[in-house]
């Protein structure tokens, strides 16, 4: 009887599991065409200086507001058009994405790292640095990051280093809020308990037998990260409290094309879609990395 | 019950006293306020009277105090630009930024509830497969960018909208749906997700096996259930709605809170920007209070269990 059960379990399970890797595959697939836009966007601003077809601060008032080449009047020399004193925006939109890139990396780095260590201690430690650290976590991620950035930048002044600090010190409380979860669970799991036993220091047991278990959800979240950041630094900038003119960032340069949207609407259009596609390589490339550490993985 | 509520006014204040403390900490340790308020060229004697005039010069212990227990009472100081109380400025442009809130909220709802009960309904199926794409992409296209995108086809091209501005119905048709499709993505998932895992459970397969409608099962039975998951999670992204909220009022010079608190940063205006910081803490806080409430009073496992 046993024997029957267990072989109708996996003769129904048999289509479902194959499409289910079937499914898996074919997302995974999506994250790596999304990887190889990436990777494109991050080499086309490396490259800049040799890929970009002018200088992306080069004026020239009598080409100004020059719509892209393919509708009236545009000309091949500018393939996206010009923006309001004539500067390509092909140059600017390449030269743009090093700012976004730049800022969004490094605030991740410093927000994972704030995030780990703190989770890791509320979750290993407990008791009342648990309290402390869930509750500071639990008051920012109720509050809208956008104004407390805000606020911040307002005061400190806009700088790069000072959006990096603002952005990256923001972002740390859901690396804490994931790591500390799993930290517990961890914690009771038999090689920490072994580990425990034979002598070892807490900070052995927390960085050498943890932390290697907790690499997937950090590397998931830190991915899914950039893309939030370079998106608050575009919104930032949009609002003239970020990346200040006239550096090409593509925040800046959708709040400068917005005056102009009466009549060219390509100033504003080209850096969002910049933005949106960087963001949407970025997501699905996320999504299909968390698919394919942990399918189970709750982010 | 009354536990409950107890333990949820508890929470209230405790997250209402950090943002407080955050919003002191911004202004008087990040920055200078008599930096900002004295031109630049002013003696170093001005600079010291100005602090024992502001009272800068006591312990952070003291000044915060001050600052709390006037706070308490509705009293943030004086705008430094416009020479009203602080509190009154935010509290005139409150109910634009509620109205459009809802507004969104309602948007979100209307698009992401059908949907995600669609894709839930027909699992992988090509309804499903595409109404994930689509949040995909709608998860990464940024808010303000598909703000300036409406307003350039519908208020500029199509000149059926108005750009910007505040009164009528019209005002509020393009300033919502912005809010509500960049809420929209998040919340299908998350009703997608809660309908399917209903959609498992044994009491579910009963109502089948009694015979009951299909319809009736999804509607009274699996809907319903699933309803709680959904509601506790928008409670918790009320802060992102909020933010939403702040962004899509830039871009649509919508005159709410947020639009005055760019301004106050750009004029410097530090007792506007610290009003509004809190005001809108203790609006999320408020909500989120309100949504764990309802919740525990729709399903009352979660009352015992807390």
């Amino acid at each position: 009887m046993a024997t029957l059960e267990a072989a109708t379990v996996t003769a129904a399970d048999e289509p479902t599991a194959l499409r289910g890797s079937l499914r898996r595959l074919v997302r995974l697939k999506w994250g790596m065409a999304a990887a190889a836009l990436l990777l494109a966007i991050v080499a086309s601003a490396v490259f800049a200086p040799s890929i970009a077809p002018h200088d992306p601060l080069a004026v020239n008032i009598r080409q100004r507001l020059a719509p892209p080449v393919w509708m009236d009047g545009g000309t091949p020399r500018h393939l996206l058009g010009t923006d309001q004193i004539g500067r390509d925006l092909l140059a600017r939109v390449i030269y743009g994405g090093r700012v976004s890139l730049v800022i969004g990396v490094s605030a991740m780095l410093l927000s994972a790292t704030i995030g780990v260590l703190l989770g890791l201690t509320a979750g290993y430690f407990g008791r009342r640095v648990d309290w402390v650290i869930t509750m500071v976590v639990n008051v920012l991620l109720t509050f809208p990051f956008v104004l407390l950035a805000l606020a911040v930048i307002a005061v400190l002044g806009s700088s790069l280093t000072n959006m990096i600090i603002v952005l990256g010190v923001a972002g740390w409380p859901i690396y804490a809020r994931v790591i500390r979860a799993e930290t517990l669970a961890i914690r009771e799991r038999e090689f920490v308990v072994a580990g425990r036993a034979l002598g070892m220091s807490h900070a052995r047991l927390i960085f050498r037998q943890i932390l290697p278990n907790l690499v997937s959800p950090i590397v998931v979240i830190a991915t899914l990260q950039v893309a939030q950041v370079i998106v608050l630094e575009s919104f930032l900038s949009f609002l003239g409290l970020g990346i200040q003119p006239p550096t090409p960032a593509w925040g800046n340069m959708l709040g400068e094309g917005r005056v102009y949207m009466l009549n060219s609407w390509w100033i504003a259009a080209f850096p969002g879609l910049a933005i949106f596609t960087t963001t949407f390589a970025i997501n699905l490339m996320g999504n299909a990395l968390r698919d394919w550490l942990d399918p189970h993985m709750k982010l | 019950m009354r536990s409950y509520v107890v333990q949820q006014l508890v929470q209230l204040v405790v997250v209402v006293i950090g943002i407080s403390i955050l919003a002191f900490v911004i202004l008087h340790v990040l920055g200078d306020p008599v930096l900002l308020l004295l031109p630049q060229n002013a003696g170093k004697e001005e600079f010291e009277r100005y602090r024992k005039l502001l009272g800068l010069d006591q312990p952070l212990l003291v000044q915060y105090w001050k600052f709390a227990s006037q706070a308490v009472q509705g009293d943030f100081g004086k705008s430094w630009y416009a020479d009203t109380p602080a509190f009154s400025l935010v509290l005139e442009r409150m109910p634009a930024t509620i109205y459009l809130t809802l507004a969104g909220l309602v948007v979100a709802l209307l698009i992401a509830l059908p949907l995600g009960i669609l894709a839930a309904l027909k699992r992988h199926s090509f309804v499903d497969t595409l109404c994930t794409a689509i949040a995909v992409a709608g998860q990464a296209m940024p808010l303000f960018w598909f703000g300036i995108m409406l307003i350039i086809i519908f208020a500029v091209w199509l000149r059926a909208l108005p750009a910007s501005g505040y009164g009528t119905w019209q005002h509020f048709v393009m300033p919502a749906f912005c809010l509500g499709a960049a809420l929209a993505p998040i919340t299908m998932r998350l009703v997608r997700s809660g309908v399917i895992e209903v959609l498992s459970m044994e009491y579910i397969t009963t109502a089948r096996a009694k015979g009951v409608g299909e319809r009736t099962v999804v509607i009274k039975h699996a809907f319903r259930n699933a309803c709680i998951p959904i509601i506790t999670i928008l409670g918790l992204q009320f802060g992102q709605l909020l933010g939403g909220a702040i962004i899509t009022e830039t871009v649509f010079a919508w005159p709410g809170v947020a639009t005055l608190t760019v301004e106050s940063i750009r004029n410097q205006d530090f007792p506007v920007v610290q009003c509004a910081v809190v005001l809108l803490a203790l609006l999320i806080v408020t909500a989120n209070v309100i949504v764990d409430l309802v919740v525990g009073f729709i399903d009352p496992r979660i009352r015992v269990s807390a």
